[in-house]
């Protein structure tokens, strides 16, 4: 096993709800090496999303640390917290979250915009990266004219272009029929298979079934971590479901 | 994140929205026109009044009898208290100074004038030829006084145009004979109506030599003495020059007044360019409510883009770069509002100067750069907040609202 890319220890998140005490997160220890593919799953309420927003350090833990390839995130400023999502972490989102009155190539080329990087070499990543997922005759297109697919292959170009270890998707297939979503769910996977970490948040049991590891969370505890035998994985290979 | 990227963005955003972008502008922008038409309107009433001032008469100079500066004590007051006065003798040796240009001493008094068993009250001003060209008067027809020794007068008289519609109505003025107090004089001009204008109203003005008005009055005083500097520069050399021969002639005592024209403008000048200030601070409200409305639009389009914002934030830009985004659009916005106004109030003052050429309404470069200014201050000013409340939104809580 490679070195771990994320590791979680102690983590506690307490939520204030007018008077009462929610613990969306209880005593969380989780080590995620670089390359994996997990995916995150259990019923609405159970803390998955406010992990996957601890993950993407959206979110502060009362209590634990997060170390992120080594170092520990959870000290960092705001400042410094906001260049690590811009260097090592990707976002998928449920509703795709494209800005609507920038063209699909304006989208994809954000995050590098918010970064300053050269507008010449921004311009020259957002080619190759219409180009690696077909939207090169879609580039001047606004989300509005895009199909739902092609809206979360957008972003999904967007979450690579920093070209981030660590992949985090939020129901990267909710809003999608079933073909495009397996379409969506591949794409993912491609990256995946280049070395790139893919935490994948679902209630789809379907679709969390293909990850090698799961993650089963329920009242803020993680209640099963299941690794998927070599055997497991190579029948769902020969047989798609 | 880079100027050109900030900049670009901001515009995209400004863009996206058009119907608020467009009425932000436009309340900027008639705040700036009214900033600009109300001070041209001030400063041309200004320059309206300073022209009808200088139409008295250019680089002028008056002396008038009597002492209205407290002085030191002079042999003189011993022997007499009352001052001296003005006589043509005094006018004729203030045409030796080097700074005058041209001397017109003026007797006035009232009269009656009659034609043909008409009879009226006129005020006569007994003057010499120069005086036209000293108080920049024009004839409608005939001549002015003739040159000659100022103690000799012909009995010739140039008549107002109000006196020559109302004595002589349809028929011809020039070469008739009027009676003056008892004196009788030919007609010889008619001077130019002028209307109602500041100073003495030269509609109602009889013109007669100097020597006669005096003789006609019985007194050998003057009422003033008209004096033209030869040039603006020497104005005030002129004026020590004025003071240094009357001392001379009255005994070594400074009985006399000497007035210029510049202190009486500059007296108005300032009263109307207060006046233009009020009238701009009042203006400049209105851009204050602009920027009020600046802070409001802003905010509201933080809340609409709330989810953005979060995406912002997830996709890496710091509290700074979202702060400096929207500061950036409320700026842009501003001073898009503030460039449209002042063009705006540029048409409108050149509007108003079609409509009323005599009234020359230019806003004061000032007032144009001040109007400026405030609309980019307080659109920056009120886009602070809103740009702050986007840099604070939480980015969970953000992305979570749909």
């Amino acid at each position: 096993m490679s070195a771990a890319l994320i590791e979680l220890s102690g983590i506690e998140r307490v939520f204030h709800l007018g008077d009462s005490e929610v613990h969306a997160l209880r005593h969380l220890d989780v080590r995620i090496s670089a390359g994996e593919y997990v995916a995150v799953m259990g019923p609405s309420g159970s803390g998955k999303s406010t992990l996957l927003n601890l993950l993407g350090l959206l979110d502060r833990p009362n209590a634990g640390t997060y170390r992120l390839a080594g170092c520990d995130v959870t000290t960092l400023s705001a400042k410094e917290q906001a260049r690590v999502r811009s260097e090592r972490i990707g976002f998928v989102f449920q509703s795709f979250h494209l800005v609507p009155r920038l063209t699909a190539a304006e989208n994809i080329a954000l995050p590098m915009t918010l970064a300053g990087i050269a507008p010449l070499r921004r311009a020259e990543r957002v080619a190759r990266a219409l180009q690696d997922y077909g939207l090169e005759n879609r580039a001047s297109h606004r989300p509005d004219q895009l199909s739902g697919g092609q809206r979360q292959r957008v972003a999904i170009a967007r979450a690579t272009i920093m070209q981030p270890a660590l992949i985090l998707a939020d129901e990267p297939t909710g809003n999608l029929d079933r073909s495009t979503g397996e379409e969506v769910i591949r794409l993912l996977e491609g990256l995946n298979d280049q070395g790139v970490t893919l935490i994948v948040v679902t209630h789809d049991g379907r679709l969390g079934a293909r990850a090698r590891r799961q993650l089963l969370m329920a009242d803020g505890v993680l209640e099963q971590d299941r690794w998927r035998s070599p055997q497991e994985l190579t029948d769902a290979c020969v047989l798609p479901t | 994140m880079r100027a050109p990227d900030l900049i670009r963005f901001a515009r995209d955003a400004a863009t996206g929205n058009p119907l608020r972008t467009f009425l932000l502008v436009l309340a900027m922008a008639i705040g700036v026109a009214a900033v600009v038409v109300l001070t041209a309107l001030g400063d041309g009433a200004r320059r309206y009044v300073l022209n009808q001032f200088s139409s008295i008469g250019s680089n002028l100079v008056i002396v008038l009898p009597g002492r209205s500066q407290t002085g030191g004590f002079n042999p003189g007051n011993a022997i007499t208290s009352t001052p001296r006065d003005l006589t043509i003798d005094d006018a004729q040796a203030l045409r030796r100074a080097s700074a005058v240009h041209r001397v017109a001493p003026l007797a006035v008094g009232t009269s009656e004038i009659s034609v043909g068993g008409k009879l009226r009250e006129v005020m006569v001003a007994g003057t010499t030829p120069e005086f036209i060209e000293v108080r920049r008067l024009t004839l409608a027809q005939g001549r002015f006084l003739p040159q000659g020794d100022w103690r000799r007068g012909v009995s010739e008289a140039i008549i107002g145009a109000k006196i020559r519609d109302e004595m002589f109505a349809r028929e011809e003025a020039l070469g008739q004979m009027v009676r003056i107090g008892d004196r009788r004089f030919r007609v010889v001009g008619v001077l130019a109506s002028t209307g109602q204008g500041l100073g003495m109203n030269t509609d109602e003005l009889v013109i007669v030599p100097v020597s006669l008005a005096q003789a006609m009055f019985n007194s050998n005083t003057l009422f003033r003495i008209l004096v033209e500097a030869s040039s603006r520069d020497s104005i005030d050399l002129a004026k020590a020059q004025l003071a240094e021969i009357i001392q001379l002639r009255h005994e070594g005592e400074q009985d006399v007044t000497i007035i210029t024209q510049d202190a009486v403008l500059a007296t108005f000048d300032r009263l109307l360019g207060t006046m233009t200030i009020a009238v701009a601070g009042i203006a400049a409200i209105s851009l204050a409510v602009a920027g009020i409305l600046v802070m409001n639009v802003m905010l509201v389009s933080v809340t609409q883009r709330t989810t953005e914002i979060g995406l912002l934030k997830a996709l890496g830009a710091t509290g700074a770069t979202i702060r400096n985004a929207f500061l950036t659009e409320a700026a842009m916005l501003s001073v898009t509002g503030a460039l449209l106004g002042c063009v705006l109030g540029l048409a409108m003052a050149a509007i108003i100067r079609q409509l009323y050429p005599e009234f020359p309404a230019f806003p004061p470069d000032w007032a144009v750069l001040a109007g400026l200014g405030t609309a980019l201050a307080t659109g920056i000013l009120f886009g602070v907040l809103p740009a702050r409340r986007a840099a604070r939104l939480d980015p969970v809580q953000s992305l979570s609202k749909r």
